[in-house]
């Protein structure tokens, strides 16, 4: 038994070293890049939009925020912060406008130009991912929807971050813990980089708790997901792996333990369609 | 926590290496066959690019035509032949030099040929991965590899027209459902020209070929290079195209 290179772990059912892991699961997102958005609509029937939508929501973020986005690949997190902020600061403009009613034409003219070019507010958005392809479709689709200003792309391993400590005021990762091999330097490094006051929020696939929805979870999981994967995308592996990896994960109140092992406070967790998907929050202090 | 086994009455314990029968195999439940058949199906008419679906499609509804296939094979000396030394066509194993060398008319110059002027290569195949016997796996990777050979003994270009013409053919020889839906539904993306010719000369002749040859897969393609083209039609019994 002991040849192994290092310490054994799980890629989905299989049993690899650490290196193994980080090698096929790059492997599993560079071939899925081209059709990751394409599947997700379909594995989840567009539900996956939803969850997203909600994270933003509970986020809130207002003008001004700093958002660092880890495997964030596509931008569907970046996207819908940008939008957010956006629809943030015009209502702020147009209460202050409200406000100025009493001013000069060439006052309201003059204040209403300053902010113009500021339709942001200032904020910012870092979107992170350790795969080059995914980075390259969310560059493409970034540029084809019309998103530039306040948005980076940064090549990184969120078990060590190319960032400072102290840096931003949220720090999101959608979809892309399970994917990380050590989820604990992931956590430790969530907390470094965020500033004191900071939050972390984690959107995962979590573990169903009801037994007749969960064995109906488990029936479409791993017979429908590998041959939509197949058909779809030519790739029935990579769905088999995605199905397994999200049994492998830990479940709600063991990565909220894990999460406060990282320094974080208050943490909690929120589940999504009876726990077929959590977001779990938690603040540096 | 180990993962629970969530699929139907599968006994699999381990992923990989679990009840893999061949490389590339793929063990499926009949739930999962029954919806890739479907989903290949659409998806091979929806985007007729995807080769990997048709090949998909024909694993999943072989289950009755591919025994049939490998009897018929084991049945006969030459097909015996086959499929104890699994020849295997592909760039490697082919001598191109010799081939190209051969005189016009024979097997293997046409081969070479059709392979040139279609600008295709037999390394293009997919290997089969959701058939869940090693020898069927062979039978239905042994089809692919001689649909090229179809085509230079009937004929047949590879553009639509072509393809559904030997489509025809093969599913009379072969009785696959793959290709009797090909044969089917393959029209549909053609010109009403190309339809009447299709209707009135080459899929009767197609079939005429097909019902009156002898099996396709019984014929040891490798050892019979130098063979005219014209012979080898006459002694499998496919009358000479329109």
């Amino acid at each position: 038994r002991g040849l192994a290179a290092g310490p054994e772990m799980h890629f989905g059912f299989q049993t690899v070293t650490e290196e193994e892991r980080r090698e096929k699961i790059y492997q599993v997102f560079e071939n899925v890049a081209k059709k990751y958005d394409v599947m997700n609509d379909s594995m989840t029937l567009g539900i996956h939009r939803v969850w997203k939508d909600i994270l933003m929501h509970k986020m809130n973020p207002c003008p001004g925020t700093l958002l660092l986005d880890v495997a964030g690949g596509t931008g569907d997190i970046a996207f819908r912060f940008l939008n957010y902020v956006r629809s943030v600061r015009q209502r702020q403009l147009q209460r202050k406008l409200k406000h100025h009613q009493n001013l000069s034409w060439q006052e309201i003219f003059d204040s209403y130009q300053k902010d113009q070019f500021n339709s942001l507010g200032d904020s910012q958005v870092v979107v992170c991912d350790i795969n080059r392809e995914m980075l390259k479709v969310g560059k493409q689709k970034a540029q084809h929807l019309g998103y530039s200003e306040g948005l980076s792309w940064v090549l990184g391993n969120a078990e060590e971050l190319p960032f400072d400590d102290d840096k931003f005021d949220v720090y999101t990762i959608a979809f892309g813990i399970r994917n990380v091999t050590r989820i604990d330097l992931a956590l430790q490094e969530a907390y470094r980089v965020l500033k004191p006051g900071g939050r972390f929020l984690c959107l995962e696939f979590s573990h169903v708790s009801n037994p007749l929805l969960s064995r109906l979870y488990d029936l479409y999981s791993f017979q429908v997901i590998p041959v939509l994967g197949e058909v779809i995308a030519g790739d029935w592996r990579s769905y088999q792996y995605l199905v397994e990896s999200i049994r492998q994960f830990p479940p709600q109140e063991e990565l909220k333990a894990m999460i406060e092992d990282a320094g974080f406070f208050k943490v909690d967790y929120e589940n999504l369609n009876f726990g077929i998907v959590a977001i779990h929050s938690g603040f540096k202090l | 926590p180990r993962g629970r086994d969530g699929r139907g009455g599968e006994e699999e314990e381990e992923m990989e290496g679990w009840h893999q029968l061949y490389p590339g195999h793929i063990p499926t439940s009949p739930l999962q066959k029954a919806l890739l058949a479907a989903g290949s199906a659409v998806m091979a008419l929806y985007d007729p690019y995807r080769h990997d679906m048709v090949a998909v499609l024909g694993e999943t509804t072989g289950c009755l035509a591919l025994p049939n296939l490998r009897d018929k094979m084991k049945n006969h000396p030459e097909g015996y032949r086959i499929l104890q030394e699994r020849p295997c066509i592909r760039l490697s194993t082919l001598d191109m030099g010799r081939l190209q060398g051969l005189p016009d008319g024979s097997l293997g110059r046409e081969y070479v040929r059709f392979l040139e002027d279609n600008k295709v290569s037999p390394d293009t195949r997919m290997p089969p991965k959701f058939v869940d016997d090693e020898e069927l796996a062979y039978v239905i990777q042994r089809y692919r590899e001689v649909h090229d050979l179809m085509h230079t003994l009937l004929g047949m270009p590879t553009n639509m027209l072509g393809e559904v013409v030997v489509k025809w053919f093969e599913a009379i020889q072969t009785g696959l459902p793959m290709c009797v839906l090909g044969a089917a539904f393959g029209p549909v993306r053609l010109s009403s020209r190309k339809l009447q010719v299709l209707a009135t000369e080459l899929v009767p002749w197609a079939i005429r070929s097909g019902l009156n040859a002898s099996c396709v897969l019984n014929v040891f393609y490798e050892q019979r290079w130098e063979q005219p083209v014209e012979s080898l039609r006459e002694e499998l019994g496919i009358f000479p195209p329109p």
